[in-house]
């Protein structure tokens, strides 16, 4: 073996180790004391993608588990959501309200759409389900087009957590994603005791495991359904209405986010918001982590030109690959909720 | 299948036209001139401004150019390059139109060229790609703008001439992104630290710019078209980048479209311009006064590209008297561009494109307390495109 190669390699080996917080002589941090905090900030990055990526899963997965419908236009939810939230914010001058404006306007489009056409999909096959929820997509898009216009509007994050926060010596982070974060994590929370604590989630895990039994018992399955869904567009127009100062309001931007969404789902494990929760911060780690540390990687295997190439088309694809993986190990997800 | 899909387009096609024959009978002496930009979509604001300049130059000359009068066709190709291509083959064969100019991007030009240069003359106010620069250049097209790679090799020769040892470079991963950071590194001499592409739909550059704090380089250099851009500017800002690590574009990431929308949090960056809001020749006091007073907004470079487009095909219009079916004729006129461009100096090279000076620019806060572009050096005098060696024209 030629030794540049060889060297190469080593020099790869002791990269990894380091991301193991272990420096070659086993001591960690010493050798390279820049690391662990590009890690931490790369974490928190990864984190905040995920429990994005949470909040219109748990709403997906929920509406799939428990009604046994494939809702296409979930990510129109979403973009109703931030829309609504941008809008407010420009007017009232208050995030707060804006926030609110998300959640309410995403709960009642879930609640108008679950009554005026869902409903009349129950029963129908999944491929009647993605074509009616498909229409809903381009509807909407065309609705807000001719309402916001096709510009995309950049939203600005509330003034008090415009700046950044020192979390480490040396380690700024943008408060508005801190708070992001902890939105998110209080979110799945809140559902973590709504499904697990409360009359209304036994009602919605019976109907996700024995949907006949729990109709034949007498539950109004017609008005679970209607809060199931509601709930979920809930959830899909807060993380909108967060999503705006970060990314860009425009029309599409549900589809681009839906399909990772979906891949949480999958990976999840159908119906499961457990598995949606823990799928989503994996698959936010994944691109995250990917697009930071391929290129790095790469530039140790190959000539620095062809490893970036390399990295950038490997990095667009690893969530895929993941989700492949996962699908090759546990064929119904993390945490399968169907049993 | 294609008998229906050929019917639906000659019929789109033909409606159009009808709207349009009735004033070409009326006036036979009017020359045309056909505007196919982009209106709609993500890039609707550069094809507004190019048309804006564009009107504007009509404007002044009382809906004349170069003292013949004329009659600018507009149409928009919304970023589609078969769109495009459907206008061009409208305009040339039915319309009769022999001058056009207008398109912002190059997979839509590429499209277009092929039909519009045997037959017609092209003007580009902006899109230059190399394919049209190099052994593919023509004696029908002329760039007036700057041929692709110029503004991203001008911030690549600043860099150098500043003896900046470090550069962090990031570009999406598509033909011009890529095309960008090769126009970059051609001209640059230090370290490139890492060349990052990221994906075409992507806004959230968290990952990328903890990558570029950690990899501490001395500049970051970006090409990030529209949206993309505004994003990553705002974050670069929102992660306490801005102010400690310079970071530069080209001109179109950091011009007057960009920063009404990004606002104070471009304050600082750096970019490379042929033109600038601050450029001290008359022309250009004029048409900035003149552009603002018709359109209550600044002008963009685009908007400058536009203005100088016209008033090129207005310099040839007056050299023919508006003899615009002479194309050999035409394009020696057009080729002296013996016109006042609002940048100041300007010339054609061999291949038909400029040889002019590319400025460095930094955005600022102006005494009106505008955010605007202020010029603060020159990175090339006189530069010439890296392809005009391979363009047999004479």
């Amino acid at each position: 073996m030629p030794t540049g190669l060889r060297r190469n390699r080593q020099h790869t080996l002791h990269r990894f180790r380091i991301w193991l917080f272990l420096s070659p002589n086993g001591a960690p941090f010493r050798s390279c004391p820049m690391y662990p905090t590009l890690l931490l900030e790369q974490t928190l990055n990864g984190f905040t993608l995920g429990v994005m990526l949470f909040l219109l899963a748990a709403g997906l997965t929920l509406i799939f588990g428990v009604m046994d419908v494939i809702n296409l236009a979930h990510g129109s939810l979403y973009m109703a959501g931030a829309f609504a939230s941008a809008a407010i914010t420009a007017r009232t001058g208050s995030f707060a309200a804006g926030l609110l404006a998300g959640v309410v306007v995403g709960a009642a489009f879930a609640l108008l759409l679950e009554l005026a056409l869902i409903r009349r999909l129950y029963t129908r096959a999944h491929l009647d389900q993605v074509l009616a929820t498909f229409a809903v997509i381009l509807i909407a898009n065309e609705t807000v087009k001719i309402l916001f216009g096709p510009q995309p509007i950049f939203a600005a994050p509330p003034r008090s957590l415009s700046g950044s926060v020192e979390l480490l010596p040396g380690v700024l982070y943008p408060a508005y994603r801190l708070a992001i974060i902890a939105a998110g994590l209080l979110a799945a929370l809140f559902l973590w005791w709504l499904i697990g604590r409360t009359r209304l989630g036994m009602l919605i895990r019976a109907g996700t495991t024995h949907r006949q039994m729990v109709q034949a018992l007498g539950v109004n399955i017609k008005a679970l359904f209607a809060i199931v869904f509601a709930i979920g567009g809930a959830l899909a127009g807060l993380a909108g209405a967060m999503a705006a100062p970060i990314l860009a309001v425009q029309v599409g931007m549900g589809e681009q986010i839906l399909i990772l969404a979906f891949v949480v789902v999958v990976i999840g494990g159908l119906g499961s918001v457990r598995g949606a929760f823990l799928a989503a911060l994996l698959v936010g780690l994944t691109d995250t982590m990917s697009r930071a540390l391929l290129p790095w990687l790469m530039r140790d295997l190959l000539p620095p030109a062809a490893a970036d190439q390399v990295a950038a088309n490997l990095s667009s694809v690893a969530v895929y690959l993941l989700m492949a993986v996962v699908l090759a190990l546990r064929p119904r997800g993390l945490f399968p909720a169907h049993g | 299948m294609r008998m229906t899909r050929r019917s639906i387009l000659a019929a789109t096609a033909a409606l159009p036209g009808l709207w349009l024959a009735r004033p070409a009978l009326a006036q036979s002496e009017v020359v045309k001139i056909g505007m196919i930009t982009t209106l709609s979509g993500p890039g609707a604001a550069l094809g507004a401004d190019i048309r804006d300049g564009f009107n504007l130059a009509v404007k002044h000359g009382g809906g004349k150019l170069g003292g013949v009068a004329v009659e600018v066709v507009v149409a928009d190709d919304g970023l589609r390059p078969e769109n495009g291509r459907a206008i061009a083959e409208r305009m040339v064969r039915r319309e009769r139109v022999q001058v056009l100019t207008g398109i912002v991007f190059s997979n839509v030009l590429l499209a277009v060229a092929p039909v519009v240069l045997p037959v017609a003359t092209y003007v580009s106010a902006n899109a230059g790609p190399s394919q049209l620069a190099g052994e593919g250049c023509h004696p029908n097209y002329f760039n007036v703008a700057w041929q692709n790679d110029n503004l991203h090799e001008a911030v690549g020769q600043y860099l150098t001439q500043r003896n900046v040892r470090r550069a962090f470079i990031l570009a999406p991963n598509y033909p011009a992104g890529r095309d960008a950071l090769t126009g970059f590194k051609r001209f640059y001499k230090g370290e490139v630290v890492a060349e990052t592409y990221t994906r075409l739909d992507q806004l959230d550059y968290a990952a990328e710019l903890a990558t570029i704090r950690n990899a501490s380089p001395e500049a970051v250099y970006i090409f990030l078209p529209g949206g993309l851009g505004i994003n990553f500017i705002k974050q670069y800002a929102a992660a306490g980048l801005r102010g400690r690590l310079p970071l530069y574009g080209p001109g179109f990431s950091f011009d007057q479209d960009v920063l009404a929308a990004v606002g104070e949090d471009a304050l600082g960056c750096f970019n490379s311009s042929q033109w600038a809001l601050d450029l001290p020749n008359s022309a250009n006091l004029t048409f900035v006064e003149t552009f603002e007073r018709e359109y209550g907004r600044l002008p963009s470079l685009y908007a400058s590209q536009g203005f100088d487009a016209a008033n090129l095909i207005g310099s040839a219009l007056a050299a023919t008297r508006g003899d615009v079916s002479d194309r050999a004729a035409f394009a020696a006129a057009l080729k002296r561009a013996d016109f006042a461009s609002v940048r100041g100096a300007f010339r054609f090279g061999n291949n038909n494109h400029p040889i002019q000076t590319i400025y460095m620019r930094e955005v600022v806060r102006d005494a009106k307390g505008r955010i605007v572009n202020r010029t603060i050096g020159v990175a090339f005098q006189d530069h010439q495109d890296a392809y005009a060696a391979q363009c047999r024209l004479g």
